[in-house]
């Protein structure tokens, strides 16, 4: 046995211990053999037959990563992953550590890992991907990550230290200078004013000032964010123009969209089981890292279609008569998109609001303020808030303007859904908008009950 | 009786913007509305004249680049008229990079960017972790929860009284046990979460002080809501 296959062997025995503690802590088998040989990626890593890829955004990855995933497999390629969720050097080792096998070869030809926007530079380090995709930066856990700029800078670095190929979003301002003087980027986005916001740039708004000049960017339209078609007023720098593109989109309530898919290679209808603009922006993603892997447009657009909502994120649950949707929320970006989203839909609505401040999450729940629940208020029906700053959401909802006649207060999780689930209409729908940790307590609380599958036990 | 109206005037808002301060606006909004008090809200973005003709002025925090581009446009254009401002009674609430824009100057890295002076008061960029956790401080009108995250590390002149004495958390440098600073009308905090939203007492405080009266003679509302989120905040801080 090699000193590399001893140190494997106690990371798993760490992970049998983790499991049989209870724990979906996907990243500590990786954490400790990280602890073990600070190279492990690199080591495990050149096993992959087909390299690998990385995935890195605010707002999309897991989406976008299990988007590609489905077109890989129709593809006939095997993967090496972490749809499972942790994604930082621990959950990316760990990854690979469970795809080695006893002999030490890997199960999987390509690596597909998505990674935390902060740990970027060092997976990118050890990996050497062939293909980075870098979709969006929005404001998102600012305890954490800091601002904006500090991440758009490291993410600079990481551009010029790689050979990688670069598939970048055309749309974010940010991201998109990322490719200037880069070899061939491929871009995408969205092409079609139709589905563009009626009312401008969001509220707060990041990225206004143009990256070369300080200028202020104006916008032809703007898609979601600050995601659009925009040209610097002062030095002129445009949005570059995409390579991968949707056109002729159709956003079907909180269930699907459709949009006409063109790439280099021509273009074909892609239907997606997944609701909203945000993830026609993250079919993008998937779609064009598949174009830079040389997949054929057919096999991108099956592969599309083919992929279910997972993890919470518009993931559907029945509750009896009720049908539950999950839907993930954890910054002003991506939950102005949930809301929009679930506006398409008819009527008034039933939600479980679940608000939780744990390190994941960010311990800083200002954020909320700075989501648009205003357009939405007068379309709850009735909203249940949990999680361990439930009143806080509660407060955000009233001075949207939903009366407080409508909000219901119930800090625990599993009381609050069964509440929730009373208050909504019987053969009714009700809508659950948590926070990242809650979102994995709440699945947890319906796997016990044998309504969901907790996540670490997908294989 | 005439009706009442509180003027408030937003500096910047599309770029001081990045804790949620929009939730600020909001609470002195509502609360207002709420209790039949005309609200009028005005904007005054970079290269707008600012006039002397509101009750609050309220400036929020900003990413760094943001920041050091209101500061100069504040100290160039608006320094005058908001000090003008000040001297007559309005109220000028800054909070996170707001607060330090209110004092004599700030560093960003290497580089020293005044300030309107107002409050007597230094930012400086000590080594050592950004400040950053849930906070509690009192005053002698009451609790005020929040978060905080700020890498500088603010002192106050020989003469200049803290906003309030820290509870728990860090305050305006991690060991003096201060926060904030406070002169008259003129208020300066790190606390966001947002501020008024977690201390609705803060907000009627501002709006009283607006209209003139004493906070006890306002409308009172059901803050049910606002007293649960405020306890939320308070124990988050570990109180």
């Amino acid at each position: 046995m090699s000193v590399f296959s001893a140190k494997a062997a106690v990371a798993r025995s760490a992970a049998v211990a983790s499991r049989l503690a209870g724990r979906g802590a996907t990243s500590v088998p990786g954490s400790v053999l990280l602890q073990l040989d600070q190279h492990a990626i690199a080591r495990l890593a050149a096993g992959l037959r087909r390299g690998s890829v990385v995935i890195s955004a605010t707002n999309g990855k897991t989406t976008t990563a299990a988007l590609a995933g489905s077109i890989l497999a129709r593809a006939g390629i095997t993967t090496v992953d972490n749809f499972a969720g942790a994604n930082m050097a621990g959950g990316i080792a760990s990854a690979l550590l469970a795809a080695r096998g006893r002999a030490g070869a890997l199960s999987g030809e390509l690596g597909v890992f998505e990674v935390d926007e902060f740990w970027l530079a060092p997976v990118a380090a050890e990996l050497d991907p062939r293909v980075i995709v870098l979709s969006n930066l929005f404001r998102d856990q600012l305890d954490r990550y800091g601002e904006l700029e500090t991440i758009g800078e490291r993410w600079a670095g990481v551009v010029a230290g790689s050979s990688a190929r670069l598939v970048l979003g055309a749309d974010d301002p940010l991201v998109a200078y990322l490719g200037v003087g880069a070899q061939e980027p491929l871009y995408f986005g969205i092409e079609d004013p139709n589905v563009a916001r009626s009312t401008g740039l969001a509220h707060a708004a990041d990225s206004t000032q143009c990256r070369r000049c300080g200028g202020a960017y104006r916008y032809a339209h703007v898609y979601v964010g600050h995601l659009g078609v925009y040209e610097c007023s002062n030095c002129g720098l445009r949005r570059p123009q995409p390579g991968v593109s949707a056109h002729n989109v159709v956003l079907e309530g909180a269930r699907s969209a459709r949009f006409e898919l063109r790439t280099p290679a021509g273009s074909g209808t892609v239907t997606l089981a997944l609701p909203g603009l945000y993830n026609v922006y993250n079919a993008l993603a998937a779609a064009a890292l598949a174009t830079a892997l040389e997949i054929p447009l057919a096999t991108i657009v099956d592969g599309l279609g083919a992929a279910p909502a997972m993890f919470g994120r518009a993931e559907l649950v029945q509750i009896g008569k009720r049908e539950l949707q999950i839907l993930l929320i954890k910054n002003p970006a991506g939950a102005n998109e949930v809301l929009r989203t679930l506006a398409l839909e008819p009527g008034e609505h039933d939600l479980l609001g679940v608000l939780n401040d744990q390190i994941a999450d960010g311990r800083d729940v200002s954020w909320i303020w700075d989501a648009d629940f205003e357009e939405f208020a007068p379309r709850v029906r009735h909203v249940t808030c949990a999680g361990t700053r439930a009143p806080e959401l509660a407060l955000r909802l009233k001075y949207a303007g939903v009366p407080t006649t409508r909000i219901a207060l119930e800090p625990n999780l599993a009381r609050a859904l069964d509440a929730a689930v009373a208050a909504a209409p019987e053969d009714g729908k009700l809508y659950a908008l948590p926070t990242y940790t809650a979102m994995l307590e709440l699945r947890e609380v319906l796997g016990r009950r044998g309504q969901a599958t907790n996540f670490w036990d997908r294989t | 009786m005439s009706a009442q109206v509180v003027r408030v005037c937003a500096l910047y808002p599309e770029l001081m913007n990045i804790y949620a301060d929009r939730g600020n606006l909001l609470m002195l909004e509502q609360r207002c509305r709420w209790r039949g008090i005309d609200f009028r809200l005005s904007p005054s973005t970079l290269e707008a004249p600012l006039r002397d003709e509101h009750d609050i002025y309220y400036i929020g925090g900003g990413q760094d680049s943001d920041q050091r581009l209101c500061a100069a446009d504040l100290v160039a254009r608006k320094a005058p008229a908001l000090r003008a401002a000040a001297a007559r009674g309005a109220i000028v609430l800054g909070v996170c990079g707001g607060y330090q824009l209110l004092g004599h100057s700030y560093e960003i890295g290497e580089e020293h960017v005044e300030g309107v002076g107002l409050l007597d008061v230094r930012t400086v960029r000590e080594d050592g972790p950004r400040l950053i956790g849930n906070i509690a401080i009192t005053l002698e009108e009451g609790v005020l929860v929040g978060f905080e995250n700020h890498a500088g590390r603010t002192r106050l002149g020989p003469d200049q009284p803290p906003l309030g004495r820290v509870l728990s958390g860090h305050g305006n440098d991690g060991h003096s046990g201060f926060e904030g600073a406070r002169r008259d009308n003129v208020l300066g905090t790190y606390i966001h979460g947002p501020l008024l939203p977690k201390n609705a007492w803060l907000c009627d405080w501002l709006i009283a002080r607006a209209l003139a009266v004493e906070p006890e003679t306002l409308a009172v509302l059901d803050d049910a809501l606002e007293d649960a989120a405020h306890a939320s905040a308070l124990h988050a801080a570990g109180r």
